[in-house]
């Protein structure tokens, strides 16, 4: 689709203005539901146009401020939410906490009174304690917490990066604009999430995404890194990876979380690959429009081969590029509702 | 309470005796009962209490309390803890020997009991089992027996290795004191912040598998039936532990168990929105393990309910959930929590004997340890002790965690309007609680 045909589009779809409204917080997937979800694709994709300008910026949360904390180092995602901040004009406060008050003892409570108490508007959560978001959501008074990640909890904008990513990829296959598909396309795509989901915040929110939109939901990885009960998930267990490969729509590998001790779940690094690793002998297994994912950072050799890794199919870099995207929808719909569009309308084509 | 006590006239309650509930007063003068009548005369100058509507029982005796004191008098101090007890209808209290310095020696324990001495309910000390509660060697148990200690537990954490606790069980059995375990192997439990299963696994928490309690619970049944020595098992949290217990008391083995408040009225699920306040160790469970414990206590399997009263001040639970400590407050809301979980399985009549004669008997203060005039947990009778807790069954009242006599705010049931209320608590014949009011 040409930028001239999306401007058209644009004009018979004339608005960006929230039609489903978010929030206060996004803690959780489930916060959202299929309609929110559907929404967040929706005005992302508008956004993902606005990144095509020239100069890729609205003035749609001026007078903001938006703070990233991150209690657990992450370059990529508080990149990713600091450049959808500044692209909606939000002023960006990124506090280094790790090196900051809480090395005195401060508590998390503390902390975030303090800088709420600074006028802030939107807290950017990651955390390594699963649920403080939560917690901190219960402590604020006006602003909106945006989980960015907390322990092996949720990683909302994950998720929603790689249903925008795989929508993204049906509508180039089908030749249609991605937001001609609306949520529809994820109706009974067979989507496989393999490895460590014990551990994995990313498979937790991707769970409640890919069913919430009607996807069939397949679990594939070493049984002691599945979770201690699956009661109430929508999903099925494939005990073997190869057998559901085939007929596989999507594949979100996970990462190997060796630095919080996965690596004692497995007998050896070698094994895991060799089970549940898509190497160059298994990539053969998926068909021929099956889309790879992973949350990156992608350990080549353990979780993917690096050949693999480099094909087509893999759409990692593209994740990486719609994460702005994605990240400036949540932000416009916690944030935007009463500034609705003035700047986007004024720049529209 | 160098003062003599008054005459106190308990009037128009039912009270729970050892043949049932029968409409009586209950005088009480110098400390003792004096008088359990139908219409007894009020001496002149007595104090009379109301009791109409309410259960008149013995006072209440709690197994498991923690009052942090010496080490941590920012959440309780031996005199907060024995107010919030007193609140709750205790008259005596076990404190738990983890605190900082543990009760692991002579001079700790008597600094303790001599805190305990003026307060408005009796201060009972367990002791550690092993030095430091490392589990290791063994504490010195003989010298603390001396000092009248009958409990040794290293609360807080299990004995780790079989061998020690074999020692220990060896060694105590020539003392006639009982060892109680807090069930948990801390391999199997490393890490955990909650029951490992449905909640854990959808919340992202880190779980404690039931089997860390219940391997532990097997292999110390084995060294009972090993050394012959007595044992009791602290606050009991699953189904597979009631079954392991059930089996060795078929077989005779000399062992008796307590459960909490909080593990008979909540499960796992609270833990969904991530308040630390649900945060406890063992962890609350499934709903199938709170049926299972009440059946038990109901039948005999589990003996007596005990608190775990764990006070943890304010900044210690505004932590993430996986870095608070464990621990809820239960004193003042034991005996309403209790009577709730337990409806239509167990009256609240045998609801308070679980709280009272049961337990009294494990912590070796019962009519059988001790004179009348001095036993705890009944049963009332003439001559008894006058340690009285007058419940009102009707009462309903709302929890508020900043209106609590202990110095921490950690209760599970912040904002639970709960049913049935402690009205009057006797301890030695003094009034300490009149109308849910402390008197001093």
């Amino acid at each position: 689709m040409s930028v001239t045909e999306q401007a058209d589009q644009a004009e018979t779809e004339p608005t960006i203005a929230p039609r489903t409204t978010i929030g206060p917080h996004l803690l959780s997937v489930a916060d959202l539901g299929a309609d929110g979800i559907a929404e967040v694709l929706r005005v992302a994709e508008a956004f993902a146009e606005v990144e095509r300008r020239s100069i890729p910026k609205v003035p749609t949360l001026r007078g903001k401020v938006v703070a990233t904390l991150f209690f657990e180092e992450s370059t990529r995602t508080r990149l990713s939410f600091e450049t959808a901040a500044k692209r909606l004009s939000a002023d960006v406060l990124s506090l280094a906490v790790a090196s900051s008050a809480v090395k005195k003892g401060e508590s998390l409570r503390d902390t975030v009174e303090t800088i709420e108490a600074m006028g802030i508007d939107a807290v950017v959560l990651r955390h390594a304690s699963s649920g403080a978001p939560e917690q901190v959501a219960r402590w604020v008074e006006r602003a909106h917490v945006v989980n960015a990640g907390d322990g092996w909890h949720e990683h909302p904008t994950q998720a929603l990066v790689d249903c925008f990513t795989v929508r993204q990829v049906l509508a180039e296959g089908a030749g249609v604009a991605p937001s001609s598909l609306g949520v529809s396309c994820f109706e009974g795509l067979r989507v496989v999430i393999v490895g460590d989901v014990r551990h994995s915040r990313v498979a937790r929110s991707e769970v409640l995404a890919y069913a919430a939109l009607g996807a069939e939901v397949i679990l594939a990885g070493p049984s002691s890194l599945m979770p201690a009960s699956l009661e109430g998930w929508p999903v099925t267990v494939a005990d073997d990876l190869d057998e559901v490969l085939p007929s596989a729509d999507v594949v979100s590998l996970l990462r190997l979380q060796a630095e919080r001790g996965s690596g004692a779940f497995v007998p050896s690094l070698r094994e895991y690959t060799a089970g549940w690793g898509l190497t160059g002998d298994r990539v053969g297994r998926l068909g021929q429009h099956a889309i790879v994912t992973h949350p990156g950072p992608m350990v080549r050799g353990v979780e993917i081969a690096s050949d693999v890794a480099d094909l087509p199919a893999v759409v990692v870099t593209r994740q990486v590029t719609n994460g702005v995207a994605v990240r400036m929808a949540v932000l416009f719909l916690l944030l935007g509702a009463d500034s609705a569009l003035e700047g986007l309308g004024s720049t529209r084509g | 309470m160098a003062e003599a006590a008054p005459t106190v006239v308990v009037r128009g309650g039912s009270v729970v005796g050892a043949s049932g509930t029968t409409r009586a007063d209950v005088v009480v003068a110098d400390g003792v009962i004096v008088a359990i009548d139908e219409d007894a005369d009020v001496p002149a100058g007595a104090v009379v209490l109301d009791a109409a509507g309410c259960l008149v029982g013995p006072g209440l005796v709690d197994l498991h309390t923690h009052l942090r004191q010496p080490g941590a008098e920012e959440a309780e101090t031996v005199g907060s803890g024995a107010r919030a007890a007193a609140l709750g209808g205790f008259t005596a209290v076990v404190a738990m020997p983890n605190t900082d310095p543990p009760i692991d020696s002579a001079a700790v324990a008597e600094e303790v009991l001599a805190l305990g001495r003026e307060q408005p309910c009796e201060v009972l000390v367990a002791g550690a089992i092993t030095l430091g509660r490392r589990g290791e060697e063994l504490a010195p148990l003989r010298e603390l027996a001396a000092l009248g200690i009958h409990l040794f537990t290293d609360d807080g954490t299990g004995v780790q290795s079989g061998a020690v606790m074999r020692r220990a069980l060896e060694y105590a059995r020539g003392l006639g004191v009982t060892l109680a375990e807090h069930c948990e192997d801390a391999q199997l439990a490393a890490g955990g912040a909650m029951h490992d299963g449905e909640w854990s696994s959808r919340l992202g928490l880190p779980g404690i598998p039931a089997a860390a309690e219940e391997a532990m619970l097997a292999r110390d049944l084995a060294l009972v039936r090993q050394t012959g020595a007595p044992m009791h098992f602290l606050h009991l949290s699953t189904a597979g532990s009631v079954a392991l217990l059930a089996a060795a008391k078929a077989e005779g083995l000399p062992v008796t168990a307590e459960v909490t408040p909080h593990h008979l009225a909540l499960t796992h699920a609270a833990v969904c929105g991530y308040d630390p306040t649900f945060k406890v160790n063992p962890p609350l469970r499934r709903a199938e393990d709170t049926r299972a414990l009440a059946a038990a206590l109901a039948d005999g399997t589990i003996d007596a309910i005990a608190t775990d009263h764990a006070p943890h001040p304010p900044e210690a639970k505004d932590l993430p959930f996986d870095q608070a400590p464990p621990g809820m407050l239960g004193l003042e809301t034991a005996l309403s929590v209790s009577i709730g979980a337990l409806e239509g399985v167990l009256a609240p009549e045998a609801v308070l004997a679980r709280l009272t004669s049961a337990p009294a008997a494990i912590a070796g203060v019962s009519s059988a340890h001790r004179p009348a005039a001095l036993a705890q947990g009944g049963p009332l009778v003439v001559g008894a002790a006058g340690h009285l807790c007058v419940f009102d069954p009707a009462a309903t009242y709302t929890v508020d965690a900043h209106r609590q006599a202990s110095r921490s705010r950690n209760t599970p049931f912040a904002g639970t309007t709960l049913r049935g209320r402690v009205r009057h608590t006797l301890y030695r014949g003094f009034p300490v609680v009149i109308d849910a009011e402390l008197q001093r």
